[in-house]
């Protein structure tokens, strides 16, 4: 039978796969980290994702603005429009607030749990592997 | 926030987030231009193609901040309507279909709620209850259908003695005469004692209640009025309180005035008149009053009975049936209170039928929603194409089979708004034809409660035929069938599941054509039954009471009842007249008495019987047939000769056949004269055809008894047999008639007997009414849907007949090859629907009469009408398939 759910969830179908390559949430932790360092917009915030990561995360340009929009509504981050000097364009400024900070912290120390439990459950393996 | 506020800086977020947007891919492109030697336009592209899809991100950034789901199911629904009104003849069909279903339930639902659910229009209503008695110990009480009124003094000893009540009364409905008005007219009255209103706790909207100073005897004659009378007689003239009318004689103060929608029970009144007894004077007997009470806060009905029983031996003890009797005699009779809410009684055998009827239309709603469910479903077969190309295109199955979903509760949203008109003109119409027995009629009307039931019905509704056809789309294949619409026959599988909704149809009309059909027979046998009279559209009845204040002596009150007899019977066409103090099925109480036989010993009390006083030539006019022995004449009549008549069933019950009874004697009481036994009558069904006939005592119309000396029925109904009954001339000649007698008397009443034998029978025919409507929607719904079946698999099949003829295939072949499978649906239909059927009927048992639940008759009938149904439902599109020219079939492809 179909019932009520099904057709609520056939409606909200497509709406959760924005960042498919990366675990939910890794993207904001990216951005967050990075405005940390510096406040930024939103290209200068894709070059210094690439930069960083050496290239190996391939993330979508465009997926970086649905996820910053996130974060304004979640008030972890604030957004001013100023004019660039380098490229005299007018684009819109990033700001981490404390909130996004401290939001920050705590998700990278649950991160490094989860990272650290990861390869406790792989790592002993992959050595005797590669050993 | 205001609306355009909202729009407005929605307007301002798209043109930041597309500028934002826009600044990102043009810095990337000249970052490609500068770095990597590309020319303007490659590089462009390359930023794109690095940015993925703009609009995407736009919609998914927008989403962030709105409720996403919500606005997507809006835009759903923006499509969906658009969709529904291209297509106006389905669309038509379907609300058609669904509002009639939806209003038809509505309507009865509202009124199972007002009636069962609802409580009464009295506060805290749940706190009253209706008084009986129950006295196992007295033999032939069962002739009453619901138990012993109270007495007169039994409500002085209970309201003196209970520790339960808040308060409590009794009541009783009667007619009085207002004269010196315009006319004399006679008007319903209710007679109260005090504690009727004071229980039922209803304020007056002019003037005060009624109270204990009113019911003193030789105290002052007060009277309140029904807002009706008051609008009526007084066009709501406040300056009435205060004012007297003269009551039977008797000249009373108006002291108060209902308000509108006021009922004793549910009974309508226009004047209410206080009880004046002299407390002393009364007896123990005389058990022929409503008792209504208002119990104290959290007080059972439980400890209100015990409560009573206590009082009963006070009762005993306080008053006598006069002297010399035995106070303690009724210890015999065994009596115990037995209470009942107030809204059990109001209601009473109402909800069986109410229950049956919200049943049966419910199940056409069911095969409506199937019907619709079968349209759906050939409807998404025609836009197989476009599905399959959305599917193609990455439309998520789901999703598809959501939309299909959403357009289904949509139609059934819309069908329900239009559902709410249908009802309530059904409930107008029903309020208008009135079925008399139907309490709280007044009552009725289309409530939030049935507007949320309403609500609720369509969007499940919805959601069911909607899921039928939903849930096959997403369990189906996905296979993509864009090539051409070129297969010779549907998927065996599409077709099963139309088949199995033919099939559950048919069994379902079946379930409600024999429930209908078992209503038709026990209507037949109901017509069936010998009332005891003959040609009731032939009796014109009328209703006279002669006041005591108007003429005290009881001869000379009889002499007047002769004279307007005499009268009456001078009007041209009348060949008979006739009185007695009740007619059957007037739906006035009997009087009764125990009564016993001349040299028969009883081990305890004589029976009960019920008892009517009659004139000379009242049976001979009523058509009620002499078994044995004469009818009374004048001349005994009025020499007081003892003399009375029996039933028929008496009269065996005593001496074993009817012309045994004659010259036999019975009496009242051991210091009572014996009375002879001149005749035997026909059994009559007094209390409604579906009634046993009751043991029967025809008095003369005037008697002396030790405690009522003289007595004569006041109230008397004439019966005037003409083949004029019911006409307008003759009414008015009755009316000059009477009055050509005596001016002061008025008229009332004026019934024919087919009209009071029809309302008896009103419980039957509304059920019946209700039953047939439902069941002939369930046949035409059910011919539609064989109909709509067939004419689709000839469509779908016409190649392959096309093949057939060429191959040589006689068109009656093919013909009854269309009405064979039909037939072949309708078989297992009515295999299903069978058993269905016996378990429904055997619940609708207490609305049957005469007739057996499992009635051969009509179980044989049935699957022949429907296989009937569905032979001719089938024939047309057979016969267009018959004539299919296999040259245009297989050409047009």
């Amino acid at each position: 039978m179909f019932t009520l759910g099904m057709f609520y969830q056939c409606l909200m179908e497509n709406s959760h796969d924005a960042s498919r390559d990366l675990f939910p949430g890794a993207l904001e932790m990216m951005i967050l980290e990075s405005l940390r360092r510096q406040p930024a917009h939103g290209y200068a915030l894709v070059q210094h994702i690439q930069q960083r990561s050496k290239n190996l995360l391939q993330v979508e340009e465009g997926s970086l603005y649905p996820a910053l929009q996130r974060l304004l509504k979640a008030k972890m981050v604030t957004a001013a429009w100023t004019v660039s000097p380098s490229t005299n364009r007018r684009v819109r400024i990033y700001e981490i607030t404390k909130g996004g900070i401290r939001h920050l912290e705590r998700e990278i120390s649950r991160f490094d749990r989860m990272l650290e439990g990861i390869q406790m459950v792989l790592g002993p393996v992959r050595k005797a592997q590669s050993s | 926030m205001s609306w355009w506020g909202q729009i407005f800086r929605r307007r301002r977020f798209e043109d930041e987030l597309d500028e934002e947007l826009r600044g990102h891919i043009e810095e990337r492109t000249e970052q490609l231009m500068r770095l990597e030697n590309l020319s303007r336009v490659e590089a462009r592209q390359a930023a794109l193609r690095a940015f993925g899809n703009p609009v995407l991100v736009e919609t998914r950034s927008r989403e962030v901040w709105q409720w996403p789901r919500l606005e997507r199911v809006s835009a759903d629904v923006r499509l969906a309507l658009r969709r529904l009104i291209k297509s106006p003849g389905f669309t038509a069909t379907v609300l058609l279909t669904l509002a009639i279903g939806f209003g038809a339930n509505t309507a009865v639902f509202s009124v199972v709620s007002s009636v069962l659910l609802r409580s009464l229009r009295y506060p805290d209503s749940d706190r009253l209850v209706s008084l009986w008695l129950n006295a196992p110990g007295a033999a032939g009480l069962a002739n009453f259908q619901k138990g012993l009124p109270l007495s007169a003094s039994m409500y002085f000893a209970f309201s003196e003695n209970n520790r339960t009540f808040q308060s409590l009364g009794i009541w009783s409905s009667n007619r009085a005469n207002v004269t010196g008005l315009v006319r004399p007219e006679e008007v319903n009255s209710i007679l109260v004692s005090d504690g009727v209103l004071g229980a039922l706790g209803v304020p007056p909207i002019e003037g005060r209640l009624l109270t204990e100073a009113d019911q003193v005897p030789n105290g002052p004659k007060n009277i309140m009025l029904s807002y009706g009378y008051w609008q009526g007689r007084f066009g709501g003239d406040v300056s009435i309180i205060g004012h007297s009318i003269t009551v039977d004689s008797q000249a009373r103060t108006i002291i108060g005035v209902m308000p509108r929608d006021f009922r004793i029970e549910d009974q309508d009144f226009d004047i209410l008149v206080p009880f004046a007894f002299e407390r002393n004077k009364q007896p123990l007997a005389g058990f022929g009053f409503h008792g209504i009470g208002r119990l104290k806060p959290e007080v059972t009905i439980l400890q209100a009975n015990a409560d009573l029983a206590r009082t009963i031996p006070i009762w005993m003890d306080s008053f006598s049936n006069g002297f010399g009797s035995d106070p303690h005699w009724y210890v015999k009779w065994r009596i115990t209170p037995d209470l009942h809410s107030l809204k059990q009684e109001v209601v009473g055998d109402v909800k069986g039928v109410l229950i049956v009827v919200m049943g049966t239309i419910g199940l056409v709603l069911l095969i409506a929603c199937v019907n619709v469910a079968n349209l759906l479903m050939v409807r998404a077969d025609v836009r197989q194409l476009e599905l399959s190309i959305r599917a193609a295109l990455g439309a998520g199955r789901g999703r598809i089979a959501g939309e299909l979903l959403l357009e289904s509760v949509l139609l059934g949203l819309i069908g329900g708004v239009f559902g709410v008109a249908v009802a309530s003109a059904g409930l107008r119409f029903l309020v208008a034809i009135g079925p008399a027995n139907l309490p709280r009629l007044t009552e009725i009307s289309l409530d939030p409660a049935s507007l949320f039931f309403n609500f609720f019905v369509s969007l499940a509704s919805g959601l069911l035929f909607g899921s039928m056809s939903a849930w096959k789309y997403a369990s189906r294949q996905a296979t993509v069938s864009l090539g051409s619409a070129r297969t010779v026959s549907s998927s065996r599988e599409r077709h099963r599941s139309r088949n199995v909704l033919v099939i559950e149809q048919v069994a379902m009309a079946l379930v409600l054509l024999v429930c209908a059909v078992l209503m038709i027979r026990t209507f037949q046998q109901l017509r069936k039954v010998d009332p005891g009279f003959s040609d009731a559209s032939d009796l014109q009845t009328l209703r006279i009471s002669i006041p005591d204040s108007t003429v005290s002596d009881s001869r000379m009150a009889l002499r007047l009842e002769n004279n307007i007899a005499e009268k009456l019977s001078s009007i041209p066409g009348v060949t008979s007249v006739g009185f007695a103090q009740l007619v059957p099925m007037e739906g006035i109480g009997h009087g009764w008495n125990l009564i016993s036989v001349e040299g028969k010993t009883y081990r305890g009390d004589p029976p009960i019987r019920f008892y009517n006083y009659i004139s000379p030539g009242y049976l001979k006019t009523f058509g009620t047939h002499l078994l044995a022995g004469r009818d009374f004449t004048w001349s005994e009549t009025f020499d007081l000769q003892r003399k009375i008549i029996v039933s028929e069933n008496l009269a065996r019950e005593e001496w074993g056949s009817a012309s045994a009874a004659i010259g036999k004697r019975m009496r009242e009481g051991p210091s009572e004269p014996w009375s002879e036994i001149i005749g035997v009558a026909q059994d009559v069904r007094y209390d409604g055809v579906d009634q046993g006939a009751p043991a029967i005592v025809y008095w003369p119309a005037i008697v002396r008894n030790p405690w009522l000396g003289t007595f004569t029925p006041r109230a008397v109904t004439f019966t005037i047999r003409t083949a004029r009954a019911g006409t307008q001339a003759l009414l008015t000649e009755v009316q000059q008639s009477v009055w050509a007698v005596n001016g002061n008397l008025p008229v009332a009443s004026m019934r024919t007997m087919q009209e009071i034998y029809g309302k008896s029978m009103a419980r039957t025919s509304f059920t019946l009414v209700m039953l047939g409507i439902a069941a002939s929607m369930a046949l035409a719904l059910g011919i539609i849907g064989i109909y709509g079946v067939i004419s689709y698999a000839v469509s779908q099949r016409t190649r392959e007949i096309g093949i057939r003829v060429a191959l040589g295939a006689q068109k009656h072949e093919l013909r009854w090859m269309f009405v064979r499978s039909a037939l072949a649906l309708t078989g297992i239909g009515v295999v299903f629907g069978m058993g269905a059927a016996a378990a429904v009927a055997r619940l609708m048992r207490a609305l049957l009469f005469g007739v057996s639940p499992l009635d051969p008759f009509s179980f044989v009938a049935v699957p022949l009408i429907l296989a009937a149904a569905a032979a001719f439902a089938s024939y047309f599109p057979a016969t267009r398939a018959a004539a299919i020219n296999p040259v245009d079939a297989l050409k047009a492809e």
